[in-house]
């Protein structure tokens, strides 16, 4: 029995988008095949432990989903004839050769750059992902009700804009791609650096959730090197996640983390994907410069063997690429470590980040090195102030309080 | 096939000068070659509206717009495109050609 409840709970995780997908695409219609599949996976709850697991559980319960959706339309059809036009299929674009799977259809759709950025993150979850309406909205600290009712506004704007369930124009895809990695890493973000106090600090859940989509679009997608850059970033940041909170709730800094913690098959595997995107000879865009970043990183053994030089130099590159303050924020960080806490001061003193914890926490350590305690104890409590992530809190106030009386 | 309507909007009632005309027509024709065009105009200035309401008997006339805003639209479009990647697209060359944002909106589908 509970063997059975394992099968299906595995199946659900590997199956569900495909089912969704499927179906969208046989139906025309989003709404309709998502509830048939929710339909078909708890007819599979009560069926299977008495019928046992059926040899393609997939197909099975696409069939199923099918099967529901027609009687469910033969049902509205006889009520009133002229639904006949509704259940009609609208044209969607051209497949685009190789990357044609229809949960790729799926992922575009629901990271629609006509969709709020939120309801492009509900959605993903929804129906790529499979999370329940609840799970979703305890993920984001939500109302069930609003983030219910977030899905539906825009499931319902997906069917009256007609949101094309398909691939984008081909010219349109680096744009599209790049929307929907800025969708993913927004959920492994939520996940990695919870931006609610009330929220534990470091959200295992979300993390593993977006890990997963992303190695799904990677697999949809595997010549898309910002995609795999993507994914490398993650797992190379996740493999450090049991050395980033300590027994106390605190977040710990890369050079105070017990690298023994690591999970090595992590950075093993990041490691290989970076290493791939150097091989392919093409310039990295952000994500995989980033993924280069993180792999030096994880590439010492101690944080004295840190290649500061090839960490500053690749962010160098970064800031080429997105020139923004915080980048360059992150770059001045890495430049204490090679031209001494002054030059970085001298940095970022001069970002336009005043609202921003991170800045102040940035500035209240290279102060503090610089033995100006007082300033420093300014700065934290600046970063206090600001920072929302419980553990992060902690960490600044335990640094705060370490520095000499004044 | 849908139809969308593309509003103009703007800040004010001043005309879209002859650099803008020049690109709306270039834009018009390549609608109508393409088989998308339904239907476009320009409006006179909000202040020359009438509110008209009928629904109690007797029509009563307001002078003016109903509704005061800082932008109001000044023309539109009604287009056709099978979904709203193409309908993005033609929003985003009427934004360029007549140089004001537009606000893009399917009509309900006639089920």
């Amino acid at each position: 029995m509970s063997d059975v409840g394992e099968v299906i709970t595995r199946v659900h995780r590997e199956e569900w988008a495909r089912v969704v997908a499927t179906l969208a695409r046989r139906l025309g219609d989003l709404d309709v095949a998502e509830e048939m599949a929710a339909e078909a996976f708890a007819t599979a709850v009560e069926r299977w432990p008495v019928d046992g697991v059926p040899p393609n559980p997939g197909g099975w319960l696409t069939t199923t989903a099918h099967r529901k959706a027609v009687d469910r339309l033969r049902r509205e059809v006889r009520r009133e004839e002229k639904h006949r036009e509704a259940l009609m299929l609208y044209d969607t674009p051209e497949p685009l050769g190789a990357i044609d799977d229809d949960r790729l259809r799926l992922v575009f759709t629901c990271c629609h750059p006509a969709l709020a950025m939120e309801a492009r993150i509900a959605l993903t979850l929804r129906m790529v992902g499979g999370l329940t309406v609840p799970e979703i909205a305890s993920a984001f600290l939500v109302e069930e009700t609003a983030m219910g009712r977030r899905i539906t506004r825009a499931k319902a704007k997906i069917k009256a804009a007609r949101i094309p369930y398909g691939v984008p124009f081909r010219e349109d895809l680096p744009v599209r791609v790049a929307g929907v990695l800025t969708v993913l890493y927004l959920i492994f973000n939520e996940g990695y650096l919870a931006s609610d106090p009330e929220k534990e600090p470091v959200r295992g859940d979300l993390i593993a959730e977006a890990i997963r989509l992303t190695r799904l679009v990677r697999d949809l997608m595997p010549a898309d090197g910002e995609v795999v850059g993507l994914l490398a970033l993650m797992l190379l940041t996740e493999a450090r996640r049991a050395a980033r909170v300590s027994a106390a709730g605190e977040l710990v800094n890369l050079d105070e983390q017990d690298r023994g913690a690591w999970d090595r098959e992590l950075i093993a595997e990041g490691h290989a994907l970076v290493r791939a995107r150097l091989a392919a000879g093409q310039a990295p865009g952000r994500y995989q410069i980033l993924a280069a970043i993180n792999a030096v990183h994880t590439d010492a053994r101690d944080i004295r063997d840190t290649d500061w030089s090839q960490i500053v130099a690749l962010y160098d590159q970064l800031v080429r690429v997105d020139p923004s303050p915080i980048v360059r924020l992150n770059r001045a960080i890495a430049v204490a470590e090679l031209d001494g806490p002054e030059v970085a001061l001298a940095e970022v003193d001069r970002l336009p980040l005043e609202g921003y914890h991170a800045f102040h926490a940035t500035r209240a350590d290279l102060l503090r090195r610089l033995g100006r305690s007082e300033e420093s104890r300014a700065a934290y409590d600046r970063a206090i102030a600001l920072a929302g992530n419980a553990g992060e809190t902690a960490y600044l106030v335990r640094r705060r309080d370490q520095l000499a009386g004044p | 096939m849908a139809q969308y309507l593309m509003s103009v909007l703007n800040e004010s009632s001043d005309l879209a000068t002859a650099d803008e005309m020049a690109a709306i027509d270039v834009f018009n024709e390549q609608l109508q070659a393409d088989g998308q065009w339904v239907f476009a105009g320009g409006l006179a200035s909000p202040g020359s509206a009438t509110v008209v309401d009928a629904r109690d008997g007797e029509p009563v006339f307001t002078d003016g717009p109903y509704l005061e805003s800082k932008e109001h639209i000044v023309g539109f479009w009604i287009i056709e495109a099978p979904h709203l990647d193409v309908a993005l697209r033609l929003a985003a060359g009427g934004s360029k050609a007549c140089n004001r944002r537009i606000e893009l909106r399917p009509f309900l589908a006639n089920e």
